[in-house]
């Protein structure tokens, strides 16, 4: 079983145009809440069902979070749809808006009629030319074909939803950060609270959700929310795109049911590459914990076994590493990446990443000492949890998780300058 | 918490178009992003507007350039050289006709993104972040750009180049004039 959500259209030819979309079923269930005016409760009782988790990283429950948007404030609202796709190992929303964005624009216009909000803005990251181009022209089919507007289908409601765009920044994944660059400012992240429901675009309401969250929404309502949830498992409703990349003979988008086993996935995206071993598995994005081939071998594909296991789901990007990776380095690529990223807004994330950074480069280079492995978890534990969002987390937990199950391979950098792969 | 609106001025248009360095058809595509928003968020454009500015002016960015969006946009000037100085797709000095963003980040180490670097380092004869004596290439280290099932990757112009190898990126560089 694969295919059955966002990608239940992926073998169609030209997948993205709306007369395929449409003759797949696509906006039945739109046209269906508009004409019956269904209530947003059901909507969101369907949703929580379901077992629809956020699909960005952080897996919160979908329809709890709809639900918190307050119902009796007046004005303006909106619904924001966070395509800032930019976790190292993480490619499946790129996908999505190339071959399926009508399921992402109906998502859109229902979770906008959902929580009240009759304005709707998809963030795409900046390099996105090709995604953006494909969702333009999807926006452009909807609204003449009177999908999206004013008075939809005579129904009284409005519904408009627009594109923008970042310019090159990893932090403006995260949503408040994401909600200052779409006001036009840097993008740094807000305290909380208030959270984005009470106080969330230019001030007003606002939900946000991730791209593939958004675009299961539409399958959902169309096959009920007990056919999501048993196509994964309790708690771990539908299935989730796994983007499978690194040392494997097929990387790429999988498709599949939560609850399927590790192993299977890897199969499905060819095994190790070279008749290689399995070494180290990334579960979920750089920011999750690595886990080593023996851990992630008995581990299923679900928010809570690879909690269990020890990392987590994240945006189910799955980096594999066979026998001949450095763990030292590739560390070392990770902890830059977040100084790079860093918005420097907090003192422990705006220094501490770059302490990482630069320790963990001079054990890989050679320069390392005996103490510097303990710098790093002290740096690391100092970072976490100290900080306005998550990227501070996000920053030392490859750290410690790297140290913890390969502390041996740091050892061995320190006492001979070289590596033991 | 931010709950107070700051009051803002109107809107003052610059309308000498002898003065304007940003030409007539970028005034019309920025107007078309502001159109997106609620008159009094402007501003909301600003990211949008400075793609649209940088590329009709050959890829970078100049403080003149910033500072007649600043006033079409009716914002300070500093905010928006805030936000061009914060993300990293916006260049601050010239850079070759054709900029090449290289990601070396995991899934592209892990599949031979230094290989790649190294090739074109030595093809040029430049470092990371420079540009080619002829104007023609800057070859920018970038981080994840989101396609790591493609790995190695790079972007060059609006496309995205995947399952790059140093015989493909050649013949990738060969078909730019």
């Amino acid at each position: 079983m694969a295919n059955e959500v966002c990608f239940s259209t992926l073998h169609l030819d030209k997948s993205w145009a709306l007369s395929t979309y449409q003759a797949a079923g696509g906006y039945a269930v739109w046209k269906r809440i508009l004409k019956n005016k269904t209530s947003p409760d059901d909507i969101i009782s369907e949703l929580k069902t379901s077992a629809l988790r956020g699909r960005g990283g952080a897996g919160f429950p979908t329809g709890l979070k709809w639900s918190f948007m307050p119902r009796n404030t007046p004005g303006q609202k909106y619904i924001v749809c966070n395509s800032d796709e930019g976790e190292p190992g993480t490619c499946k929303d790129r996908d999505i808006l190339r071959y399926n964005p009508h399921a992402l624009i109906e998502g859109m216009a229902i979770a906008g009629y959902t929580i009240g909000a009759s304005i709707g803005y998809n963030y795409m990251r900046g390099e996105f030319y090709e995604p953006y181009d494909r969702f333009e022209t999807a926006l452009e089919e909807a609204y003449k074909a009177g999908i999206l507007g004013k008075n939809i289908f005579k129904s009284g409601v409005d519904f408009d939803l627009h594109s923008h765009i970042g310019a090159g920044a990893y932090i403006c994944g995260e949503e408040t950060a994401l909600l200052e660059s779409l006001e036009g400012k840097k993008g740094l992240p807000r305290f909380k609270p208030p959270f984005p429901a009470s106080y969330g675009l230019f001030g007003r309401p606002t939900t946000i959700n991730n791209t593939e969250t958004l675009a299961s929404v539409p399958y959902i309502l169309a096959n009920g929310g007990k056919w999501f949830l048993e196509l994964g498992r309790p708690n771990n409703g539908g299935s989730k795109l796994f983007s499978v990349s690194g040392h494997v003979n097929k990387p790429g988008n999988y498709e599949v049911p939560l609850g399927t086993p590790f192993a299977e996935l890897l199969e499905m995206a060819g095994g190790v590459w070279k008749g290689k071993e399995l070494k180290a598995v990334i579960p979920g994005g750089s920011s999750t914990p690595v886990l080593p081939a023996k851990i992630a071998m008995e581990m299923d594909m679900d928010y809570d076994s690879i909690a269990k296991a020890g990392s987590m789901l994240g945006a189910g990007s799955v980096i594999i590493m066979d026998e001949t990776t450095c763990m030292v380095k590739t560390l070392g690529r990770l902890a830059y990446f977040y100084y790079d990223e860093s918005c420097g807004q907090c003192t422990p994330c705006r220094e501490g990443t770059g302490w990482l950074s630069r320790v963990v480069n001079r054990i890989e280079i050679g320069k390392g000492q005996q103490q510097d492995l303990d710098l790093l978890l002290d740096v690391a534990g100092k970072i976490g949890g100290r900080t306005i969002c998550g990227l501070g987390d996000a920053a030392a937990m490859p750290v410690m998780s790297f140290l913890n199950h390969y502390r041996d391979e740091f050892q061995f950098h320190v006492d001979h300058k070289r590596c033991m792969v | 918490m931010r709950t107070t609106k700051l009051e803002k001025k109107p809107v003052e248009v610059v309308n000498n178009s002898d003065l304007m360095l940003i030409s007539k058809q970028s005034y019309a595509a920025i107007d078309k992003w502001i159109a997106k928003y609620h008159p009094e968020n402007r501003q909301a454009a600003v990211i949008p507007a400075l793609h649209i500015v940088q590329e009709e002016n050959g890829g970078h960015l100049t403080i003149a350039l910033m500072d007649e969006l600043a006033l079409y946009l009716n914002m300070p000037t500093i905010a928006v050289y805030e936000v061009a100085s914060f993300y990293s797709m916006f260049e601050h000095k010239p850079i070759g006709k054709h900029k090449v963003s290289i990601c070396t980040n995991i899934s592209c180490m892990l599949r031979g993104s230094e290989e790649i670097v190294e090739h074109l380092k030595k093809k040029f004869a430049i470092n990371l972040g420079e540009t080619t004596t002829d104007g023609k290439f800057t070859v920018k280290e970038v981080e994840c750009l989101g396609a790591c099932v493609g790995a190695p990757m790079c972007l060059i112009g609006r496309e995205y180049h995947e399952y790059l190898t140093p015989e493909k990126i050649d013949a990738i560089l060969e078909k730019l004039e």
